[in-house]
């Protein structure tokens, strides 16, 4: 039987897995431990709702409401001092429970501290931009749309940044194969020469291990190996070929290819 | 023979479809002061940008989905590929994350390797900005002199990892190898040239005429354009704000260490010039401080953690144990605890960080790198129009952006 394998998350799974292992999980602390996240977890709460805050590894991660991510974002930069937007793009959790998670990396540089700002959102919904609030969040904004297919309302210049704009598909879901799917395949054949040069050109070969050993045309020996010393010139005559110039090139002496020895024994 | 294919034929680099006078010219991606893959549509009125348009991906790899496919050690090599300036950077960050998310302790030795590596790598960064910037302007001599220095740099990195340009001198856990014995001498001897060096740079650049006419006044960030478009490192020292990673929030040894943040409020591309040459003081600052740490370290090198990390390679020829965890290491890959974590530090330039998050599997179930040049490429947006074309080729010359890291 064939084995099976999950259409929703394509990327490489473990290939041996204990069913009694139970996975360690990163200690969380409570906001109360820290003094100033506590406060500014207050300040948070008294105006939005928030899920869910815990410290993990020195930085605070609160789960806020999809649709306050401006307002959260825009209390923390005027009265809360996250006056940078390091760092935000999503993760892909459609297969577990169909759901993007957007995170927002906050950094306060007066308060030395680092706050996780994260939201779920379904599979068609869209969130706010924060791109009036941190200009950083114009281009963060761009690739999580490139990457994961999550539109932004109200972005001044949405479109896609790394991929090209006619590209078909978002490369960092887990639906999508690490060496492209069709479409990626046929990408340059079909831009450059049209659909109809597809069988005289071939797929984009976009495994990185493939060896075809009888193409002759790029790795000319591949695979055609011979022992040291063997006749590989097939009866043809030999062709005499000189590579400098006749009257040698200045202060480089002039290989004599004849008077030199060529070493056939390697246990010499 | 001339296959013929549906691309259709354009006039390269200037648009002629002109509306009120704008013309639009297409800088770029193959450009020699692009500093890599990156493209510009810049509308001109006369040869001023009135808007640019940065437009990126022409290196993009895709690295952030290879990682969700690697183990995490496996990943260690893709990372030199970011920041190939200075690559042992990139590997410290992706290390010092995983080690973080583990929840481990590295020995003192590596970590004062770790130290030399990270400073040495700084400086050949800086050292390859200063000469690319000036040859951009049209300072071959520099160029060459920078360059020079900057062999030997890579020449210690040579001596100590067998590679010069990607790395991968840094593993989950430590470091892979002690340094060798000329190693210390070589980068003292280096060293002490060195103030000497930079003098002789400054000599023939700081009031250089054409030098200071292109560089002064021109590229000023402001410190709140500069804040909101997440800038990091030089690039935010620069406008004013005295931010720099090692010194706020300190990792490995640099809580340890003396040194000096230096800050410009001038915002301009000199400013950022003048950081780079003090930066590069600061770091020879800081390794000198850091040999002398090396003699009082023990010999180990690699964290002890046999769930996450391989024994050192004696244990594993001579005992059972440590053989079969290195084999399950290798071929499964080491399975961090259900969690995340982000992970800032100083590359040189500016804030790299690694945000991974674990579902407990051996493979990273999402990682993004937070690239500064990302950032820096984008302010370009914003920062361009109002300036010239020279000084567009200026200003991109002292972002220092790199677009291994960028396109990622």
């Amino acid at each position: 039987m064939r084995r099976y394998v999950p259409k929703d998350d394509v990327q490489k799974k473990a290939y041996y897995t204990d069913r009694y292992w139970v996975a360690p999980q990163v200690p969380k602390a409570k906001v109360s431990s820290d003094k100033v996240f506590a406060e500014d977890l207050k300040a948070i709460k008294a105006a939005f709702k928030v899920f869910d805050a815990y410290i993990q590894v020195e930085q605070m991660v609160i789960y806020i409401r999809p649709e306050d991510n401006f307002g959260v974002l825009e209390l923390m930069k005027n009265k809360l001092d996250y006056t940078q937007l390091s760092e935000m793009s999503a993760v892909d959790f459609l297969a577990d429970r169909g759901e993007f998670d957007i995170f927002y990396q906050m950094l306060s540089m007066k308060k030395r501290k680092r706050i996780r700002v994260k939201c779920a959102i379904k599979k068609e919904e869209a969130i706010e931009s924060v791109e009036k609030l941190f200009r950083s969040a114009d281009w963060s904004e761009r690739e999580m749309y490139d990457m994961f297919g999550i539109k932004v309302n109200n972005h001044p210049f949405f479109k896609r940044i790394l991929m090209p704009d006619d590209w078909e598909g978002h490369p960092l879901l887990k639906t999508y194969p690490l060496h492209g799917d069709e479409f990626a395949a046929w990408y340059e054949v079909d831009k450059i020469f049209g659909k109809e040069a597809r069988d005289i050109i071939g797929p984009e070969i976009r495994d990185d291990a493939a060896v075809d050993r009888y193409d002759t045309k790029r790795f000319a020996r591949l695979g055609h190996e011979v022992p040291y010393g063997a006749d590989i010139s097939k009866g043809e005559p030999a062709v005499k070929t000189e590579y400098q110039e006749d009257d040698g090139v200045f202060l480089i002496e002039r290989f004599e290819k004849d008077s030199s020895t060529v070493i056939t024994d390697r246990d010499r | 023979m001339q296959v013929k294919n549906r691309l259709r034929p354009f006039f390269e680099n200037i648009n002629f479809d002109r509306k009120d006078n704008e013309l639009i010219l297409n800088f770029g991606p193959q450009h020699p002061s692009a500093h890599g893959q990156l493209r510009l549509m810049l509308h001109l009125q006369q040869e001023q940008v009135v808007k640019a348009h940065p437009d990126i991906g022409y290196l993009h790899r895709g690295m952030e989905k290879m990682a969700e496919n690697m183990i995490y050690n496996e990943f260690m090599p893709t990372t030199d590929r970011m920041d190939y300036i200075a690559s042992s950077s990139n590997n410290y960050g992706f290390a010092l994350a995983v080690e973080k998310l583990i929840g481990l302790e590295v020995p003192r030795r590596a970590k004062v390797i770790r130290m030399m590596l990270l400073e040495i790598n700084r400086l050949i960064s800086h050292l390859f900005w200063l000469a690319t910037t000036a040859l951009d302007i049209g300072a071959m001599t520099v160029f060459l002199y920078a360059f020079r220095e900057r062999e030997y740099l890579m020449d210690l990195v040579e001596d100590y990892c067998g590679a010069r340009l990607t790395h991968s001198a840094i593993r989950i856990g430590g470091v892979p190898l002690d340094i060798p014995d000329t190693f210390l001498p070589d980068l003292k001897k280096f060293l002490d040239k060195l103030p000497q060096n930079i003098k002789d740079y400054e000599d023939l650049l700081d009031t250089n005429r054409i030098w200071q006419m292109r560089m002064e006044e021109v590229g000023v960030i402001p410190t709140e354009l500069a804040l909101s478009w997440g800038c990091t490192g030089p690039m935010l020292r620069a406008s004013g704000v005295a931010w720099d990673i090692r010194k706020e929030e300190p990792y490995e040894l640099y809580d340890e260490v003396d040194f000096d943040i230096p800050v410009s409020d001038k915002c301009d591309n000199y400013a950022r010039y003048k950081l780079y040459m003090m930066e590069m003081r600061e770091s020879a600052k800081i390794l000198y401080q850091v040999m002398d740490m090396y003699a009082e370290t023990s010999t180990e090198l690699m964290a002890h953690a046999p769930q996450y990390i391989s024994a050192p390679k004696l244990d594993i020829m001579t005992q059972n144990y440590s053989l079969m965890q290195h084999f399950v290491l290798v071929t499964q890959g080491m399975r961090p605890p259900v969690g995340e974590v982000y992970v800032a530090t100083e590359s040189p330039k500016g804030e790299l960080g690694y945000y991974i998050n674990s579902q407990g599997g051996p493979y990273p179930y999402r990682l993004k790198l937070r690239a500064p040049s990302f950032w820096h490429t984008g302010i370009l947006t914003d920062l361009l129009p109002g300036h010239y074309i020279p000084d567009v080729v200026s200003i991109i010359g002292t972002t220092n952006i790199v677009f291994g890291e960028v396109d990622r």
